[in-house]
């Protein structure tokens, strides 16, 4: 895998390549555990204000996948998950995406996001030696 | 031969996580002191470096990772200072995480090595959320940058335990307010230790290398207490 020579890579998304590249090493490593021997699909688990491109995400996936014997051809299946945000001052929490910083009960920007960052990767549906 | 679902409910992060406190112990074995310094491209830190390792290279044997997408114009600056360094590329990704840094350490080696600085990718983003394994975490903020960095960027500012505001000696031509900045970032970060200086004119330099200098010494206190 060396996507530094392919100039079409070149163009890919920076951040997504990370995200990919980290999602594969942790699920070598659960294959391993579990004699996997292909990864028929991943489901990640991904907050709504993470900043992941979802399609640039798919693009580096299927692209690298394809150039590995364990992921290729794998579905990549990506559930959103709500972004909440807790208010300090009124103790309320509300929908990140339609109030972003400022409390809609008390108006307060006194707020931090609760959940909705994450990035976690669900479960894989793989072929296995037994 | 089975289908199967496999339950994995992890965080992306989580297995370089592991792999970032592995490297951590086997750090403070060896009495490595490893600091991962984080910022924007051009607000100074390889400016800094250059400055640091000239004022303490009497004092302590250092080393340097340099990373970049491309080219080694780092590296060679920081040889020629006095510092052992390498320059690793890191593939086009934009973050050193703790798989590149045990790599780069054995490239580099060790031993004989007090201090190892890793000059993370320019990059305000992506480093705050991997670890390095580095005993501690410096980001750096130039003063025409703008005092306004902590809101935009906020996750670099909490996961960074020093602060160094640099290019001070060009406060006379930008709007930089310190009150408001140490405001913005001691709310996410109580406790960020914030150095002012100029790594150009010298102004500061001298708590910045203190505190190097204090926090390996507690380094060296911790181990011999583990051995104890």
């Amino acid at each position: 895998m060396d996507p530094k020579r392919d100039g079409e890579f070149q163009e890919r998304k920076m951040h997504e390549l990370g995200v990919v590249k980290h999602v594969m090493k942790t699920l070598e490593d659960v294959a391993k555990e579990n004699k996997v021997t292909r990864v028929a699909s991943v489901t990640l688990q991904i907050g709504e204000v993470s900043g992941v491109v979802h399609e640039q995400l798919l693009d580096c996936w299927n692209w690298y996948a394809d150039r590995t014997v364990l992921f290729k051809g794998s579905d990549l299946k990506i559930e959103t998950m709500p972004a909440v945000t807790y208010c300090e001052n009124c103790k309320q929490e509300y929908e990140t995406v339609k109030h972003g910083r400022t409390c809609p009960f008390c108006g307060s920007e006194d707020t931090y996001l609760l959940t909705g960052n994450q990035f976690e990767i669900k479960e894989i549906d793989a072929v296995t030696l037994d | 031969m089975a289908v199967k679902t496999i339950e994995v409910k992890e965080s992306i992060t989580a297995s370089n996580d592991r792999d970032a406190e592995k490297l951590r112990e086997d750090l403070k074995e060896k009495g490595v002191f490893l600091i991962n310094l984080m910022s924007s491209p051009g607000s100074g830190k390889t400016t800094l470096l250059l400055r640091t390792i000239k004022d303490l290279k009497d004092k302590l044997s250092i080393g340097v990772i340099e990373a970049d997408i491309a080219s080694d114009v780092d590296a060679v600056k920081i040889q020629s200072a006095g510092a052992k360094s390498i320059q690793i590329h890191t593939d086009g990704m934009c973050h050193v995480d703790a798989g590149m840094t045990e790599e780069s350490l054995r490239e580099l080696g060790t031993d004989g090595l007090e201090l190892i600085i890793l000059e993370n990718i320019g990059n305000l983003i992506c480093p705050a959320e991997f670890d390095t394994g580095a005993r501690r975490n410096v980001m750096i903020l130039s003063v025409p940058e703008g005092d306004d960095k902590p809101l935009k960027y906020p996750l670099m500012f909490s996961k960074s335990d020093v602060l160094i505001v640099t290019k001070i000696d060009t406060v006379s031509v930008f709007d930089f307010d310190f009150e408001k900045l140490k405001e913005r970032v001691k709310r996410l970060n109580p406790d960020i230790k914030v150095f002012e200086l100029s790594a150009k004119t010298g102004e500061g330099m001298e708590p910045w290398e203190n505190w190097i200098l204090s926090e390996m010494e507690s380094f060296r206190k911790e181990r011999c207490m583990n051995w104890a």
